[in-house]
C-alpha cells in the first residue's frame, strides 16, 4: 500500500486517539504529581436562617476561598512528587499493620481493599466467562439448525442490556424481600438477607459479570467453531478419539488465539469494574479501584474534591491493568513472530 | 371512532398544557431549575411550571452537579434548589447572586423568615425546614402498650418490647446507607452527645469518648433493624414504613407526607411523629436542622434573573401550600401544621434546640471521611476506636489536600 493511502486511512484514527486517549492520559499523569489548592481565608460570617417563629442569626468563623476580580476561585498549584500516590497507597499504615502482626488490617485501607476485590473479581470471572462462553458455543453448535437462531438470540440478551440496568435488575430481585429472596426463604425456610454481608454481595457481583459477559465470549467462540477443520475432526474420530479428546486436542488448540483475545478484553474490562458497585450499592462491603477513583472525584457538599488523589488512583489502575496483561501480550507477541 | 378518541386526546393535552389559569402571569423567558427530587420539590416545581416556559430537573444527585452547572457561563440552570448543606460551594465560589433587589421588586408574598441572609445580603429564599425526627406507628405502640420514647435508651427498650410482641418484621428502620446517609446518622448521634467535629484550628475531633459513645449506641440500634441497613436510604426507610415492615425510625420530616399517600402506603393515618430522641439527658435532640430553598445563578442575564424570581414567588405562594399542605414543614404563609408535622415542630422548639447542620468546608470533608470509613465498624472489620482513628486520618489527608489544614 502506498504510504499516502495508508496515512489517509489511519490518520483520522490516530488523531482521535491522540485527542481522546493520549492527551487526557498525559494530563492525568501530570495532575497526579500536582496539587491544586484554593487560596483560603478565614472570615467571620453572619448567617441568618429560618426558625419558629422568628429568624435565628449566628456569627461564625468560616474558611472561604478567595475570588479574583473575575469571580473565579484563586488557586495555587504546586508539584508534590509522589505525595498523592502515598496518600492513596498509605504504605505507612500497611507497614504498621504488618509490624503489629495483623496483616488483615491492610484490607481496611481503601486502596488495598479495592485492589483485593478487583483482583478476585477479575481472576474469578475470567475462567468462568471463557468456560461458560465455550460451553454455550459448543451446545449451540450441536443443536439442530432450526433451533439455533432462537437460542443465539436468547443467549445474547444479557449482553444487549445496559450494564447498570442489568445490575439493578439483579439487585431488585434480591434486595429486602425481593422475589428471589422470598423464594429462597420459603424454600430453605430461613431468613435470608443478601445485602447484609460482603460475601453474598460479592457472589452476586461475580454472577452478574459472568452472566453479562459470557454471551460475548459465546459469539466469538461460536464463530471460531465454524472454522474448525472438519477433515482433522473426522480423522480424529477414525483414530478413535472420544468427544472430550477431540475437544482437548483439536478444538481448543484451534480456538486458542480467540481464547487469548477474550481473556485480554475481559481482563481489561473486569479490572475497571464500576457498574457493579453502583448497581449493587456495595460500597459498605466491596469497592473496586475504578469506584475509588470516582469517589475521589465526587465533590462533597462543600464542593471539595480530590483531583490529585483521583489522578494518582487512575494511574495506579492503569499500571495494574498493564501488569495483568503482560503474560497474555507476550504470548500473542510470540505467536505473532512465530507465525 | 378512532378519530374521535384522537380528537379528545388532543383537546385534553391542549387543555393541560395551555392551562395557565393557576398562575398569575405568563412566563415568556425560558427558565430551568435543578433541585432535589422529594415530594415538596415536585409540588413547588409543578406550581412554577403552570406559568409556562419552565423546566424542572428533579435529581437526588443535584448536590454533585450543581456547582459545575452554575459555574458555566451562561449557567445551565437559572434556579437552583439548595439546602443549608449544599449551598456552601455556591456561596464560596460566588456562583449565586444577592436577591435583595429582586425581592424588593417582586417578592411581596415572601415572609422575612424565609430570607437566608449571609452578612446581611439575602442569598436564598427558604421554603421549608427539614429535620430527622422520630416517626412511629401509633397503632403498634398502643397495642404493645408503650409510651413514645424520648431518649435513644427508651427507643432501645421500646424496640425490645416490640420485638418480643412480634407484631412487625423489624422494630426499627434507619437511614444508614453507607456514604452520606450513614455519616449523617452518625452526625446526629454525635451532636446529640454534645460532640464537635473539628477544633478551631481545623484539626479533627471525632476520635473521642463522644465519638465512641455515638458509634456504640448506633451499633446497639442495628440489632433491631433489617440486616441490610447499610443499603437503606431515606426512600428505602419510607417504603419500609409504607409497607408496614417497621414500627419506628428517625426519618426526614420531608418524608412524612408519603405515609398518608393512599396510592403507596398501607399505613395511612397510623404513623405519628414526635421529637427526635435525646442521646443524653439534658442534651439537645440527636438531630440537625435543615432548610431547603431556592437560589438564582449569577451567570445569567438580569432578564432571566427577574423571570426566575417571579417564578419562585409563584411557586412559593399560599395557593401551592394549601394544595400540598402535608408535603413539608413549609415556611410559607398559609401553612397549617398537621399531625405529621408535630414531630418536626417539637424538635425545632426543644430546649436546648438542636443545631443547624454545620455547613463548612471542614464539615464537607469530615462528612465524606465518615461516610467512607464508618461502614467498616458496622461490618465488624474494625472496632470503634480504630474506625474513628481512620476517620481522622482520612480527614487530615483530605483537609491538607483542600488547603484548609496546614
Amino acid at each position: 500500500m502506498k504510504f499516502r493511502t495508508f496515512a489517509a486511512f489511519v490518520g483520522p484514527s490516530i488523531f482521535l486517539m491522540v485527542l481522546f486517549i493520549a492527551a487526557p492520559l498525559v494530563t492525568v499523569f501530570l495532575q497526579s504529581f500536582q496539587l491544586n489548592q484554593p487560596i483560603v481565608e478565614r472570615v467571620e460570617v453572619e448567617t441568618c436562617t429560618p426558625g419558629f417563629p422568628a429568624q435565628k442569626c449566628v456569627t461564625e468563623v468560616k474558611t472561604q476561598p478567595l475570588l479574583d476580580e473575575n469571580g473565579n476561585v484563586r488557586t495555587t498549584s504546586t508539584w508534590v512528587g509522589f505525595e498523592s500516590y502515598a496518600n492513596v497507597l498509605q504504605l505507612d499504615r500497611v507497614a504498621e499493620a504488618i509490624s503489629d502482626g495483623r496483616p488483615g488490617r491492610i484490607l481496611t485501607i481503601d486502596f488495598w481493599k479495592a485492589l483485593r476485590f478487583t483482583l478476585t473479581f477479575t481472576l474469578v470471572t475470567l475462567p468462568l466467562v471463557i468456560g461458560v462462553g465455550l460451553a454455550i458455543a459448543l451446545a449451540v453448535n450441536n443443536l439442530t439448525r432450526a433451533l439455533r437462531g432462537q437460542i443465539i438470540f436468547v443467549s445474547l440478551l444479557p449482553f444487549i442490556i445496559t450494564p447498570v440496568i442489568g445490575a439493578l435488575s439483579i439487585r431488585w430481585l434480591f434486595i429486602g424481600d425481593g422475589i428471589l429472596t422470598s423464594l429462597l426463604e420459603s424454600w430453605l425456610d430461613r431468613d435470608i438477607s443478601m445485602f447484609a454481608q460482603g460475601w453474598t454481595i460479592e457472589a452476586m457481583m461475580l454472577f452478574y459479570r459472568v452472566w453479562h459477559v459470557a454471551p460475548f465470549a459465546f459469539v466469538v467462540f461460536y464463530a471460531g467453531l465454524q472454522t474448525v477443520n472438519q477433515d482433522t475432526l473426522e480423522s480424529a474420530i477414525i483414530d478413535g478419539a472420544s468427544r472430550w479428546e477431540r475437544l482437548r486436542y483439536v478444538i481448543i488448540p484451534h480456538l486458542m488465539p480467540l481464547i487469548v483475545f477474550i481473556a485480554l478484553i475481559h481482563l481489561m474490562d473486569a479490572y475497571r469494574a464500576f457498574e457493579e458497585v453502583v448497581g449493587f450499592s456495595s460500597q459498605a462491603h466491596r469497592i473496586t479501584l475504578q469506584w475509588l477513583t470516582y469517589d475521589y472525584l465526587t465533590p462533597d457538599d462543600s464542593g471539595n474534591r480530590s483531583i490529585s488523589r483521583a489522578s494518582a488512583s487512575a494511574m495506579l489502575t492503569m499500571v495494574g491493568i498493564v501488569i495483568l496483561l503482560i503474560p497474555l501480550l507476550r504470548r500473542s507477541w510470540r505467536d505473532h513472530r512465530g507465525g | 371512532m378512532k378519530l374521535k378518541t384522537l380528537a379528545i386526546g388532543v383537546a385534553l393535552s391542549l387543555m393541560s398544557s395551555g392551562a395557565y389559569a393557576a398562575c398569575s402571569f405568563e412566563n415568556t423567558t425560558p427558565i430551568k431549575s435543578l433541585s432535589a427530587g422529594f415530594e415538596a420539590w415536585k409540588s413547588v416545581t409543578d406550581a412554577m411550571a403552570e406559568c409556562g416556559n419552565f423546566e424542572a430537573e428533579l435529581d437526588q444527585e443535584f448536590r454533585t452537579k450543581q456547582p459545575s452547572a452554575l459555574a458555566a457561563n451562561p449557567a445551565l440552570y437559572q434556579i437552583g434548589g439548595v439546602s443549608n448543606g449544599t449551598v456552601t460551594p455556591l456561596l464560596n465560589e460566588g456562583l449565586i447572586r444577592p436577591l435583595d433587589d429582586l425581592i424588593a421588586e417582586h417578592g411581596q408574598g415572601l415572609s422575612e423568615n424565609q430570607m437566608i441572609k449571609i452578612d446581611g445580603k439575602t442569598m436564598a429564599v427558604a421554603m421549608m425546614v427539614n429535620t430527622q425526627h422520630l416517626m412511629y406507628r401509633k397503632d403498634i405502640f398502643d397495642e404493645v402498650g408503650i409510651e413514645v420514647p424520648k431518649t435513644w435508651d427508651e427507643v432501645i427498650a421500646a424496640a425490645q418490647k416490640i420485638e418480643e410482641a412480634g407484631v412487625v418484621e423489624y422494630p426499627l428502620g434507619a437511614t444508614m446507607k453507607s456514604g452520606w446517609n450513614l455519616a449523617q446518622d452518625f452526625n446526629n448521634m454525635f451532636l446529640g452527645y454534645g460532640g464537635s467535629f473539628v477544633n478551631d484550628d481545623s484539626t479533627p475531633n471525632v476520635n473521642s469518648e463522644v465519638g465512641v459513645k455515638a458509634l456504640e449506641t448506633m451499633k446497639k440500634l442495628t440489632q433491631f433493624m433489617d440486616p441490610e441497613y447499610l443499603v437503606s436510604d431515606s426512600t428505602y426507610v419510607q417504603q419500609q414504613f409504607q409497607q408496614g415492615k417497621i414500627a419506628m425510625a428517625n426519618l426526614w420530616a420531608s418524608r412524612a407526607g408519603a405515609m398518608d399517600d393512599e396510592s403507596e402506603s398501607q399505613v395511612v393515618g397510623k404513623v405519628h411523629a414526635a421529637a427526635a430522641p435525646l442521646a443524653m439527658e439534658g442534651g439537645a435532640p440527636a438531630t440537625t436542622l435543615w432548610w431547603d430553598g431556592m437560589v438564582i445563578a449569577k451567570n445569567i442575564t438580569d432578564e432571566e434573573a427577574e423571570a426566575a424570581m417571579k417564578l419562585i414567588v409563584e411557586g412559593l405562594d399560599t395557593e401551592m401550600v394549601k394544595a400540598n399542605n402535608d408535603d413539608a414543614i413549609w415556611l410559607i404563609p398559609g401553612y397549617e401544621p398537621s399531625r405529621l408535622a408535630e414531630g418536626a415542630i417539637a424538635t425545632v422548639n426543644a430546649s436546648p434546640a438542636p443545631a443547624s447542620y454545620p455547613s463548612t468546608s471542614q464539615m464537607g470533608l469530615m462528612h465524606t471521611a465518615l461516610g467512607n470509613e464508618l461502614p467498616a465498624f458496622f461490618t465488624g472489620e474494625r472496632d470503634a476506636k480504630a474506625t474513628l482513628e481512620a476517620v481522622e486520618a482520612a480527614y487530615v489527608t483530605a483537609a491538607k489536600e483542600a488547603g484548609v489544614l496546614e
